[in-house]
C-alpha cells in the first residue's frame, strides 16, 4: 500500500533540500541519536538518516532496557570499555536529559554447586573491567534480597551499580538535543547504497529513498557514521573491503502487567551462555516486569516476530531462576534482534581504507549502556578528521514531556488550571492525559503515529494495549499533526490503521 | 473537597440504573462519575438490537436502551458528571474518599457516605493471548473496531478474520460485513461458543461466516499491516495440533477472546478480588468487603443481557440507599455460597442471614455445555431444589432464586451449595 508523504520534512530541523553535510549517520537508534547528540557539541553540520518513520524503531526500541555494570564482557573488548564507561556516564546524562534511570541492582543466580567457579570468573572479570562494589553474596542474603528468587539458587554475584532506564526515553532525548543543537533529522528516509565521490576532498555519496515510496534523493557528507543496526554490515561492505558480518540474533520477551512489577525489585540473571546473558527477570523502570530474552539467529533482519518456541522457551526459562512468576499478567510479548558482529565485539572505529566512514556497528548487548561512550569515541574521531570546534551555544538540557504524575495533586491542580489537556485522560491503564499526548505530538521530532505517541508517553502501553485510547489519540494525532484520520499509521508506511471510511448510502437507499 | 451521600464510579447501564433506583429509595445527593463525554457507557456503539426484551418487553438498540435510563436519571436530576475520571478510591467506615481528575476542576475529592462500583469492562488484548507472531497495524479488540466503525464512521479493515466468538466478536462479523468486508471466518478456541445462541444464528449463520471451534490462531504475518493469520486445530490440552494448519490471507484480526472486569480502583481501594470473575467478591447486599462499597454490572461480573446489568444494578442502589439511611453494613455474611461441579462461580459469594429481602438471586456461569441437567441446590448436605434444564452454556448466565423464608429456617446454616448434575 502506497501512503501519502507524511509529515517529517515538514518539521523544521528536517530541511528538504540541504543535502550537504559534513557528517551523515546512518540510523536513529539509540547509537546514531546519541552520537548525534555528541556532534552537535561541535561546529558541524550533521544529518541523521532514519528510514524509519521515528527514531527508536528498530533493536532500541526492543531490548531488555538494562543500565550493565560491565562485568559480563571480555576484559580487554570495546564491549568492557563501553560498558563500564557508559554505565559510568549515565547518572548526569539522565539528569541533563531527562531520562528516567534506576540504580536497582543486578543478581546473577547461580543455581548449582558446581557453577560457582563459573559465577566466580564472572566476579573476576567484572574486577578486571573495572566494574565496582561486586560481591559474591549466598543464599541466605539473596532470599533476604529477593524472597521469590528460585529455590534452586545457591549464591548469586551482586551488582549494584546496575540499573534500568527507558531505552525510547534515552533514544529520544538524544535525538531532541540533537536537534535542538541544530542535528537536521531525516525520517521515512532509507539509504540504498553508499560510494565515495572521486572528487577531491573526499566524501561520500548517500542515495535514498522515501520509504514506502520510489521518490530517492542524494545526499552527500564528508563523513559517514554507520549506526545502521542490523544493516551495519551492508553499508561498510559497500565502501570497505574489510568486511562485517551481521548476524540478526532474536530475542524474545514477556511484559507484565504492573501488578507484577514488584515480584523482584533487582535484575535477576542467570549465569551467560555462549549465545548471550540468558534470560532475565527484570522490573522495568515504569514498574512492569519484563521477561527475556531467549536468543536465536534468523537469517531475516526484519524478523521482529514472536514464535510458538520462543515464547513457550521463556516460560520455562524464567523459572530457572526466579520462581511463582505470574506469566497470566503478560500483557504484550514481543521480539527484537541483536546485531551480531561475528568477531562478537563491537565495531567501533574509522574503517582502514574507507577513510571518513566511521562505524558503530555490531552494536548488540551491552549496547544501550555504551552508546554514550560510543558517541564520545565516534565524536572525538570526527573531530580529528573535520578540525572540529566545540559550539559556545551547545544546549546540555533536554526537558522531556511533562508528567503530571510525578506533581503533587496542587501542582497538577494548578498545572490543569493553566492548561485544561492535563486534567483528560486519555489512556486510563497508564493514566496519559491529554496533554502529554499534544506535547509529544508538537515538540521537536514530535510523534507522527500510534507508536510513536506510545513510546513517549506510555499511552496505549498498559494492560488493555491502547483498545481504549487508540480510536482518542488518533482523533488528536488527526487533529494536531493535522491529517486525515485515514492517513493515520501505527508505525510508519504501509501501517495504516484504517482502511477507509464504510460507503455512505444513496438518499434512495442504494450503495 | 465536596461531600455526597452517594458516588457512582461510571455511568454505564449499570452506574444509571444503580442511581435511579438509589434515588427511588430515598437518596437525593446522588453524583454519577462518568469518563466519556456521554453516559450511556459500551451501550452507545451497541447499534444492534436485541437490548431490553426483559426490561421492557421490546427489542431496542444499545443507544435506545441506554437511553431509558439516561431519561430517567434526567428527570430525578440525578447528576452525572462527564468527562471525569475516578483516580483513586479509598474505603472508610465513616467515609469513603474518591479522588477524580477533569479539565474544570483539577484533580478534586469527595467523601462519600457510600459508594457503587460500575465501572464495566474491558476486553482482553493480543498481548495476554500469547499469539506468536509480528505485531503489524490492522490487531483491534472487537469492541474497539466496533467503536470505530459505529461511533467514529471508520472502516478498520476488509478482509477480516475474528479470534473469539464472545458476543461482540460475533456482532462484529456482521456489522462488518454489512459494511462491506469480508469476514473469512470465526475461529474459537473453545469446543463451545462464548457468545449467544442467537448471536451465533443471527450474526454468523445467516451471513454465511464459518465459526470453527477448537481452533485458535498460530501465527500472524505482516511487517506494516497485517496480511495473514494462520489458524489451527487445538487439540484438548490447547496446544495447536501439528499438521491441521490452515493460512488465512487478511488485512484485519479482530480479538473477542474475552472480558475482564475493571477493578483497579477495588483493587487500589484494598477490596477482596474474585480470582474466577476477577470482580469484588460480594454479599446477596452487592457489597464488598469495604463496608459502604457496593458494586454491580460488568465490574462484578460479566454478565451475558444487560437486562440482567440493570436488575443487579437496581438492586445495589437500593441496598446502598438503605446503608446510606441506616449507616449500617450488610457485610459480613455468614452463608457461604459453594460452586461446585460445573459452576465456576457465583455472584454472590455469601449470603447475610439478617437480609431483609424476600429472595436472594444468585447468578452463575457453567464451565462448559451441558444438556439436560440439573442445577441442584443444598442447604449444607440437605437437597433443598433440583431444578432440569435442557442446555446450560457458559456463554450465557444461569440463575438461582434462593427463598429468605428457607434460608431463615435453617439457623444453622453454614453453605448453600450449587451443583451441577447429570440426569438421573
Amino acid at each position: 500500500m502506497i501512503l501519502p508523504p507524511l509529515f517529517s520534512f515538514r518539521i523544521s530541523c528536517e530541511k528538504e533540500n540541504h543535502t550537504m553535510y559534513d557528517i551523515a549517520i546512518i540510523g536513529a537508534g539509540v547509537t546514531g541519536c546519541a552520537i548525534a547528540r555528541e556532534l552537535s557539541r561541535y561546529d558541524a553540520s550533521v544529518c541523521v538518516l532514519e528510514r524509519g518513520e521515528d527514531v527508536c524503531c528498530g533493536t532500541s526500541k526492543a531490548n531488555s532496557a538494562i543500565l550493565h555494570a560491565g562485568f559480563d564482557a571480555a576484559p580487554g573488548s570495546l564491549k568492557a570499555e563501553f560498558n563500564v564507561r557508559g554505565n559510568a556516564m549515565m547518572d548526569a546524562l539522565c539528569e541533563e536529559l531527562d531520562i528516567p534511570l534506576k540504580r536497582n541492582g543486578a543478581l546473577v543466580v547461580c543455581t548449582k554447586e558446581e557453577d560457582r567457579p563459573a559465577l566466580a570468573q564472572l566476579l573476576d572479570r567484572g574486577v578486571t573491567n573495572g566494574v565496582s562494589g561486586l560481591r559474591i553474596i549466598e543464599r541466605n542474603e539473596l532470599i533476604r534480597m529477593e524472597p521469590s528468587v528460585s529455590d534452586d539458587a545457591v549464591c548469586a554475584l551482586y551488582a549494584p551499580g546496575s540499573g534500568i532506564v527507558c531505552p525510547f526515553e534515552m533514544t529520544i532525548a538524544f535525538a531532541e538535543n540533537a536537534c535542538a543543537n541544530g542535528v537536521s533529522f531525516f525520517r521515512d528516509t532509507e539509504v540504498l547504497s553508499l560510494h565515495r565521490t572521486t572528487e577531491a576532498g573526499g566524501g561520500y555519496e548517500i542515495r535514498t529513498v522515501r520509504t514506502g515510496t520510489e521518490t530517492e534523493h542524494i545526499f552527500t557528507a564528508k563523513i559517514i557514521v554507520n549506526a545502521a543496526g542490523v544493516y551495519a554490515d551492508r553499508f561498510n561492505n559497500q565502501v570497505s573491503s574489510r568486511h562485517l558480518h551481521i548476524t540478526a540474533r532474536r530475542g524474545e520477551y514477556f511484559l507484565l502487567d504492573k501488578t507484577a512489577g514488584s515480584h523482584v525489585s533487582r535484575t535477576i540473571f542467570q549465569l551467560p551462555s555462549a549465545m548471550g546473558k540468558g534470560v532475565l527477570v527484570t522490573p522495568t523502570v515504569h514498574g512492569n516486569l519484563l521477561i527475556g530474552p531467549t536468543a536465536g539467529d534468523v537469517e531475516d533482519k526484519e524478523a521482529v516476530n514472536t514464535t510458538q518456541s520462543g515464547l513457550s522457551a521463556l516460560t520455562a526459562s524464567c523459572a530457572r531462576s526466579v520462581k511463582d512468576i505470574p506469566l497470566r499478567q503478560v500483557i504484550t510479548s514481543f521480539a527484537g534482534l541483536r546485531a551480531h558482529e561475528e568477531g562478537g565485539d563491537f565495531i567501533v572505529g574509522e574503517a582502514s581504507d574507507a577513510p571518513g566512514f566511521i562505524n558503530a556497528a555490531g552494536i548488540e548487548s551491552p549496547g544501550l549502556t555504551s552508546a554514550p561512550a560510543i558517541a564520545e569515541r565516534v565524536a572525538a574521531i570526527a573531530k580529528d578528521l573535520l578540525s572540529l570546534r566545540e559550539k559556545a551555544d551547545f544546549i546540555p538540557v533536554r526537558r522531556g514531556i511533562l508528567r503530571p504524575q510525578t506533581l503533587t495533586m496542587e501542582e497538577r491542580s494548578a498545572l490543569i488550571r493553566r492548561h485544561p489537556e492535563y486534567g483528560a485522560i486519555v489512556c486510563r491503564c497508564e493514566m496519559i492525559s491529554e496533554g502529554e499526548i499534544l506535547d509529544a505530538i508538537r515538540r521537536p521530532l514530535g510523534a507522527r503515529s500510534l507508536d510513536a505517541v506510545k513510546r513517549r508517553t506510555r499511552a496505549g502501553m498498559g494492560r488493555c494495549q491502547s483498545g481504549f485510547c487508540s480510536p482518542r489519540t488518533m482523533e488528536l494525532l488527526a487533529r494536531e499533526v493535522p491529517m486525515a484520520v485515514t492517513e493515520i499509521t501505527k508505525s510508519g508506511a504501509g501501517s495504516a490503521i484504517l482502511t477507509g471510511v464504510p460507503p455512505k448510502p444513496q438518499k434512495d437507499g442504494k450503495e | 473537597m465536596k461531600n455526597h451521600d452517594l458516588v457512582i464510579i461510571g455511568g454505564g447501564p449499570a452506574g444509571l440504573a444503580a442511581a435511579v433506583s438509589a434515588k427511588d429509595h430515598g437518596i437525593d445527593d446522588i453524583v454519577i462519575i462518568e469518563r466519556d463525554k456521554e453516559p450511556g457507557g459500551i451501550l452507545n456503539q451497541c447499534i444492534h438490537n436485541g437490548f431490553g426484551l426483559h426490561t421492557f418487553g421490546e427489542e431496542l438498540t444499545g443507544p435506545e436502551y441506554a437511553d431509558r435510563f439516561i431519561c430517567q436519571t434526567a428527570a430525578r436530576k440525578i447528576t452525572c458528571q462527564l468527562n471525569t475520571m475516578v483516580m483513586d478510591l479509598k474505603a472508610g467506615p465513616d467515609f469513603k474518599t474518591v479522588t477524580a481528575i477533569n479539565r474544570k476542576d483539577g484533580i478534586f475529592q469527595i467523601h462519600a457516605k457510600a459508594v457503587i462500583l460500575a465501572m464495566g469492562c474491558r476486553e482482553r488484548p493480543r498481548g495476554a493471548l500469547n499469539i506468536p507472531g509480528t505485531r503489524p497495524a490492522g490487531i483491534f479488540s472487537a469492541g474497539t473496531a466496533q467503536r470505530l466503525v459505529n461511533m467514529e464512521g471508520l472502516m478498520p479493515g476488509r478482509e477480516v478474520v475474528i479470534l473469539g466468538s464472545g458476543d461482540i466478536g460475533l456482532i462484529m462479523a456482521r456489522r462488518m460485513t454489512l459494511e462491506g468486508a469480508h469476514v473469512s471466518v470465526v475461529a474459537e478456541l473453545q469446543p463451545y461458543s462464548g457468545g449467544l445462541k442467537r448471536n451465533i444464528v443471527q450474526c454468523l449463520n445467516d451471513f454465511g461466516i464459518p465459526l470453527k471451534l477448537s481452533h485458535t490462531v498460530t501465527d500472524i504475518e505482516g511487517t506494516d499491516r497485517l496480511c495473514a493469520v494462520t489458524i489451527a486445530q487445538a487439540g484438548p490440552d490447547g496446544r495447536p495440533v501439528p499438521g491441521s494448519e490452515t493460512r488465512y490471507p487478511c488485512d484485519t484480526l479482530l480479538l473477542s477472546c474475552g472480558l475482564i472486569p475493571e477493578n483497579e480502583l477495588t483493587r487500589g481501594a484494598g477490596i477482596r478480588i474474585d480470582p474466577v470473575t476477577q470482580g469484588p467478591v460480594v454479599s446477596d447486599s452487592l457489597e464488598t468487603s469495604a463496608e459502604g462499597i457496593f458494586a454491580c454490572g460488568n465490574v462484578l461480573h460479566v454478565h451475558d443481557l444487560v437486562d440482567y446489568v440493570s436488575l443487579e444494578a437496581a438492586a445495589a442502589g437500593k441496598n446502598a440507599a438503605r446503608y446510606i439511611r441506616g449507616g449500617r453494613s450488610a457485610a459480613g455474611g455468614t452463608i457461604a455460597i459453594r460452586p461446585e461441579n460445573g459452576v465456576r462461580y457465583t455472584v454472590p459469594a455469601f449470603i447475610s442471614p439478617d437480609g431483609t429481602d424476600e429472595t436472594v438471586t444468585v447468578r452463575f456461569r457453567v464451565d462448559r455445555i451441558y444438556r439436560n441437567h440439573t442445577i441442584a441446590v443444598y442447604f449444607d448436605n440437605t437437597p433443598v431444589s433440583r431444578r432440569k434444564r435442557p442446555v446450560m452454556a457458559p456463554g450465557e448466565m444461569e440463575q438461582v432464586i434462593l427463598d429468605r423464608k428457607k434460608l431463615a429456617a435453617s439457623p444453622d446454616l453454614h453453605s448453600v451449595t450449587i451443583r451441577i448434575e447429570a440426569p438421573a
